[in-house]
């Protein structure tokens, strides 16, 4: 047990500080993040700059174009990314779910046509998943992809897509088979996103900003060599995506509620706050430091033996729900004046649009009920309720 | 980085928990032999030369067993203020200690000296009467000393720091160990007890609050372990780690216990079932040495004050004005 950064991890961190340092740009600082505020070329150039300086895709292997390193280096980098209040790379779905899953379940075609450029941000993905009527149980998607003539027909309905309407290529889960049900049935195809049929309907959210969208496929054709994994053999594949989902995000989460923690202590320094804010102010950071060092427990185990330990399951799960009282709580520090809006709010109603976005924290990519699910079932091993 | 154990730690651990669940009222000879009550004493004082990172796996497993002797007041409360001669007799089973820093003291009816915090230093009490008083947990006594004299001078008052690290953190990692065992039987009864036809951790009214249970458990364990790291490497951030840890451990293994007995149904809260029993423990953690609202008011400070400043917290300026 070793809590320092080794020498090693301790050069990584410093140069990468300084190459943050000296590339980000000033207009890039404090971006706030959510998919409606990555449509600027200076994203893409962001997002560029970090692939060549061997940043995007870190733990990726060389042979796809990443740099091979460490999940430890993983975790330094997603650290520092947060602590300097740099926007991440445009990539999000491409990097954290499509290029793993195409790593582990593609053709040796795909992996050489869609990794390279997710990495250096030329392409840009989104996940077609939930449905109106398949959102926590994914094993009831409807939208159907006929085969005929060698090639395939999709149909149907997807939403809460994050990125569909700047993304080239969307990973899409569909039921090839129409007389299955649940999990058989399924097929996962790469769609290309400007194909004939396609089409994109932004969501306008609780912030008023439309982060995500609707996405409608109209007889869209498919060619065969974009099926990823099996015909009917879409469910595995669609596991492999979720895993890659909870299993990268929790040092960027964490490190995100340690800049939100500082920021609200700022708020009190600069406002005030009473014995009991204090009290509820001390419980954040120390709540904050907890899910720092579970991960960093996880962390570990991940390194030394290839898989991460049970701990790290809660840390979306802890992280959501701290956010919404950091930011709730925040509000309250600022006392009348949480009610005003934009411009008119004190930090430029950076907390007021904080608290609102906070509200899908507990329902993106796995609501609490499903991880509370997830940690009695898989981690605790009680009886499965369904 | 590296937050695991080593194979060394882990054999520790898993000694510790197949001999305490063998012999559950050692002796503080039994413990001698084993090397516990040496662990982080020099080898040349005849202890093991560890740290308290090793120290800690015991505080763990001398939790989960609901141990009943003088390891935490001698170990955690007194050790750092006793002088080589002294540490030997520990490290050899000849004598186990506790510490009057406050009004009611630990383990008088079990250790065999006691020491006492008197203005500059700490010194051994000599020919003071001991009364034990009555508490809830009877696995871990209170009393009160009258009279006596202070005897040699063991340690000046600087030591107390430690003290207090060292105390928060073996608190808050014996909190973990009981916690552990709580959830162990709640998660235990869920699976085989049956209602409905079902067993009744099939609903969702039982098994999310036993998910919350072992989420604020491994919260608690990752901020005690971190403190006790702290702790072993005389870290900057031990001060504000033992505080975090022993806030958020003692309340988390208060919660779990509630949890498991509420899990249990009537038979949780019945005298014969064991719960009763880590719940006061869990309880009587969080009562001593200073209350979890007391530590948050200590990390407040050091977060929010000028003041409290330079223990260790960050508190380098961030933009409260954000553009994007």
């Amino acid at each position: 047990m070793d809590l320092r950064d080794t020498a090693e991890e301790a050069a990584f961190r410093s140069e990468l500080r300084s190459w943050i340092e000296e590339n980000l740009p000033e207009e890039l600082h404090g971006h706030r993040g959510g998919a409606a505020r990555f449509e600027g070329p200076e994203m893409r150039a962001w997002s560029r700059a970090l692939h060549d300086a061997g940043y995007a895709g870190l733990t990726w292997p060389t042979e796809y174009g990443g740099t091979g390193a460490s999940y430890t280096h993983q975790a330094i980098l997603l650290e520092e990314m947060a602590r300097a209040e740099a926007p991440p790379h445009v990539g999000v779905i491409g990097l954290g779910m499509a290029g793993p899953t195409i790593m582990a379940h593609g053709t040796e075609e795909q992996k050489a046509r869609y990794l390279e450029p997710i990495l250096s941000a030329e392409e840009i993905w989104c996940q077609g998943f939930s449905e109106p009527s398949a959102g926590s149980d994914l094993a009831g998607v409807r939208t159907s992809a006929r085969q005929e003539n060698g090639h395939f027909v999709v149909d149907g309905q997807k939403v809460w897509s994050s990125f569909a309407h700047l993304a080239s290529f969307c990973i899409l889960l569909t039921r090839s088979d129409p007389e299955s049900t649940r999990h058989a049935g399924l097929t996962y195809l790469i769609v290309d996103m400007h194909a004939p049929g396609v089409e994109v309907r932004p969501l306008t959210q609780i912030t008023g900003e439309a982060e995500f969208n609707e996405i409608f496929f109209d007889k869209v054709e498919v060619p065969a060599e974009n099926l990823l994994g099996e015909v009917g053999g879409g469910w595995q594949v669609a596991m492999t995506t979720l895993l890659h989902e909870r299993g990268t995000l929790g040092f960027a989460l964490q490190a995100a509620l340690e800049v939100q923690v500082r920021k609200l202590a700022s708020l009190a320094r600069d406002r005030g706050a009473d014995p009991l804010q204090r009290d509820r102010i001390a419980r954040e950071w120390i709540e904050m430091q907890a899910v720092r060092f579970t991960n960093y427990r996880s962390l570990s185990k991940l390194v030394k033996t290839g898989r991460p330990g049970p701990e790290g399951s809660i840390s979306k799960l802890v992280w959501s729900e701290a956010n919404q009282r950091v930011t709730k709580l925040a509000l309250e520090l600022l006392g009348p004046d949480a009610a005003l809006s934009e411009e008119n709010a004190p930090y430029g109603g950076y907390w007021q649009h904080q608290q609102l976005r906070s509200r899908g924290n507990t329902i993106e990519a796995g609501t609490s009920e499903v991880l509370r699910n997830i940690v009695a079932e898989r981690v605790l091993g009680l009886p499965k309720s369904r | 980085m590296d937050f695991t154990f080593t194979p060394e730690q882990d054999a520790l651990r898993e000694q510790a928990r197949a001999f305490l669940s063998a012999n559950p009222e050692p002796s503080w000879q039994e413990l001698a032999e084993l090397g516990w009550t040496g662990v982080s004493i020099a080898e040349e004082d005849g202890g093991a030369g560890l740290t308290f990172v090793e120290e800690g796996v015991l505080f763990e497993e001398l939790g989960r067993a609901l141990y009943r002797g003088p390891y935490f007041s001698t170990v955690a409360l007194t050790l750092p203020a006793l002088p080589a001669d002294l540490r030997t007799e520990v490290a050899a089973g000849d004598a186990s200690w506790t510490l009057a820093f406050g009004p009611l003291v630990p383990d008088l009816d079990l250790a065999d000296r006691v020491a006492i915090v008197g203005g500059d230093g700490i010194y051994e009490l000599e020919g003071a009467e001991r009364e034990v008083l009555a508490t809830s947990d009877v696995t871990r006594s209170l009393g009160v000393v009258r009279g006596g004299d202070p005897g040699r001078r063991l340690a000046d008052a600087g030591v107390l720091e430690e003290i207090r690290n060292r105390s928060l953190a073996a608190l808050a990692l014996e909190a973990c160990g009981v916690a552990r065992r709580a959830l162990e039987y709640a998660i235990e009864h869920a699976q085989t007890r049956e209602q409905f036809g079902r067993p009744i951790g099939v609903y969702q009214a039982v098994s999310h609050p036993l998910a919350d249970a072992y989420t604020r458990l491994e919260l608690a364990r990752s901020l005690s372990l971190w403190a006790a790291w702290c702790v072993a490497e005389v870290d900057a951030q031990a001060p504000v780690a033992a505080a975090a840890a022993k806030a958020f451990a003692a309340e988390a293994a208060v919660q779990v216990c509630e949890t498991a007995i509420q899990v249990h149904g009537g038979i949780g809260f019945t005298w014969e079932h064991v719960l009763h029993r880590l719940y006061k423990r869990a309880l009587w953690i969080e009562s001593f040495a200073a209350s979890s609202t007391t530590l948050r008011a200590e990390v407040a400070a050091s977060l929010l004050d000028a003041t409290g400043a330079g223990s260790g917290v960050d508190q380098t300026p961030v933009s409260l004005t954000q553009g994007g």
